[in-house]
């Protein structure tokens, strides 16, 4: 597997299909493990990170054929190439800007990659598009399962498993559901939303994870506590939860379509008509006005096109993926320009119902 | 638009969850949007030093204590959020159980255990954690499942005696 060869697809994530994909972007379950003879990444040496990459790169390669993982030593990829890992959700920001030895194994189809020397020594996550906790989990449990027969984890009986920040140890595991959520953020329920929330434990965050801020209309909403439940337990409360917030969303959606149907077939058209006349567009803006295409699309008021097409455009016109596809490195505004050009070349021949 | 910070073009539009139901929108131009996404949000400091004198004076004494593993401080913690090396969680254990205690509201570990750690020691876990499973099913009257765990359970006491 090259690198480019990812550039076209869009990846597991975006593939937009799976249950409740009208609403849940994906599913992403990701567990946090640590050797039990080493420091962790942040007090480790060079000398102590290369170790550690060494040999679980090396475990990792005992089952790089039946897991079909690809390995790649990020601290010699280019920095385009790891913030075009970052915008696949492939590996984390921090993962990306780090210093030292590091890594990343990914599965065929981007179903599953394992980050070496992020901010614990082991951060695996299976990702399923649509929403598909269990299958996510079960996934990545199996993996877990046949690499700690291979390493020995620090774990003790009263905290589980030990990791950097104590706000992962327990069980390590972060479930994550990234939701599109258009008529609810139109709506000003957003705020309401959040309250309720925080009240259940569960954090929200923006597309790109911790620290990123909401744009697009993107929301991901994953559990805050690790020790003293299960993961079933997590994964039901998270569960619930979501089945709640996607029966809300269609809701507002049916009521936008039922009592607002002229003022939603002009933000739809006018979200279009800019992403195809525009002649410089930033990326936020893309995903702002791609948020309104999606939305008119899955409610029947766009024929032509289609969700995995939208989610393509979406990664696509993410600042490394267009300089690859561009092929050569541009400044902000060259990136604009090029932006702008692209989506018109993919859009113009859209027809409009 | 204009940059809110100087007055260039503004290019990202961020909406920030600042807390519980509260929303802030920022328009920033390039420049300024790179310094404001990697400044610290608000609120996400671990373990903000806020009490009485006494509790101060306590959290200056912890402050000296260095893990004989990794040499990690109960300081260097406090400045970054991440602990050292896993024995910290040991040496540090009587500093981190309140903290613990607000993040996850219990302190015990209840999910998987690893299949590497000693057979005997792993399926008294287990039947810790089915044990509990099964309460909290019976707990919320989804007696078939429970059932199924409570047969689950009773086939792991068998093979511990044997």
């Amino acid at each position: 597997m090259r690198l480019d060869d990812l550039l076209h697809s869009t990846g597991e994530w975006l593939r937009g299909e799976g249950p409740e994909s009208d609403v849940v972007v994906s599913t992403r379950v990701r567990l946090a493990r640590n050797l039990a003879d080493f420091p962790f990444p942040n007090r480790a040496s060079a000398l102590q990170c290369g170790e550690i990459e060494s040999l679980l790169r090396e475990r990792l390669q005992q089952l790089s054929e039946t897991w079909q993982l690809t390995y790649w030593p990020l601290h010699r990829l280019s920095d385009l190439d790891r913030q075009f890992l970052v915008e696949r959700q492939l590996i984390s920001r921090e993962h990306a800007h780090a210093n030292g030895q590091r890594g990343v194994a990914i599965r065929e189809g981007e179903t599953i990659s394992v980050m070496i020397n992020e901010e614990d020594h082991l951060r695996m996550q299976a990702i399923r598009s649509g929403l598909q906790l269990d299958e996510a989990w079960r996934e990545i449990n199996r993996l877990d399962d046949e690499l700690s027969e291979r390493v020995c984890y620090a774990f003790s009986e009263e905290y589980g498993y030990l990791t950097a920040c104590p706000t992962n140890v327990g069980t390590g595991m972060r479930a994550s559901v990234l939701l599109h959520l258009p008529a609810l953020t139109l709506t000003k329920q957003m705020e309401k939303l959040l309250r309720a929330l925080q009240k259940m434990n569960l954090a929200v965050r923006g597309l790109y994870g911790e620290g990123t801020r909401a744009s697009g209309d993107l929301y991901q909403i994953s559990n805050q506590v690790t020790l003293g439940r299960s993961e079933e337990e997590i994964l039901r409360s998270i569960r619930e939860c979501v089945s709640d917030i996607v029966a809300w969303e269609r809701n507002v959606r049916e009521l936008l379509l039922r009592e607002m149907r002229s003022g939603l077939l002009d933000r739809v058209h006018r979200s279009l008509g800019t992403l195809r006349s525009a002649r410089m567009m930033s990326a936020d803006e893309t995903l702002e006005l791609l948020s309104s295409v999606r939305l008119g699309v899955i409610l029947g008021l766009l024929d032509d096109l289609t969700v995995p097409r939208v989610n393509a455009l979406l990664l696509q016109t993410r600042p490394a993926h267009l300089q690859k596809i561009h092929g050569e490195s541009l400044d902000s505004e060259e990136q604009d320009a090029v932006r702008a050009r692209y989506l018109r070349a993919q859009l113009r021949h859209v027809q409009l119902n | 638009m204009k940059c809110e910070r100087c007055n260039k073009r503004a290019v990202f539009h961020i909406t920030d969850i600042l807390g519980p139901a509260q929303l802030k929108e920022l328009h920033l131009c390039e420049e300024c949007a790179a310094r404001y996404l990697s400044e610290p949000i608000p609120g996400t400091q671990l373990a903000s030093s806020s009490g009485t004198s006494a509790e101060i004076e306590l959290l200056q004494q912890w402050e000296q204590l260095h893990c004989p593993e990794c040499g990690a401080t109960f300081k260097d913690f406090r400045n970054t959020g991440r602990l050292g090396c896993p024995h910290d969680y040991e040496f540090f254990q009587e500093q981190l159980r309140q903290l613990l205690e607000s993040i996850h509201g219990e302190i015990r570990h209840l999910g998987k255990v690893p299949s590497r750690l000693a057979t005997p020691e792993r399926r008294r876990l287990e039947l810790a954690r089915l044990r509990r499973q099964m309460q909290e099913l019976i707990n919320a009257e989804r007696y078939e499942e429970a059932a199924r765990l409570r047969d689950q359970i009773r086939q792991l006491e068998a093979r511990m005696q044997s």
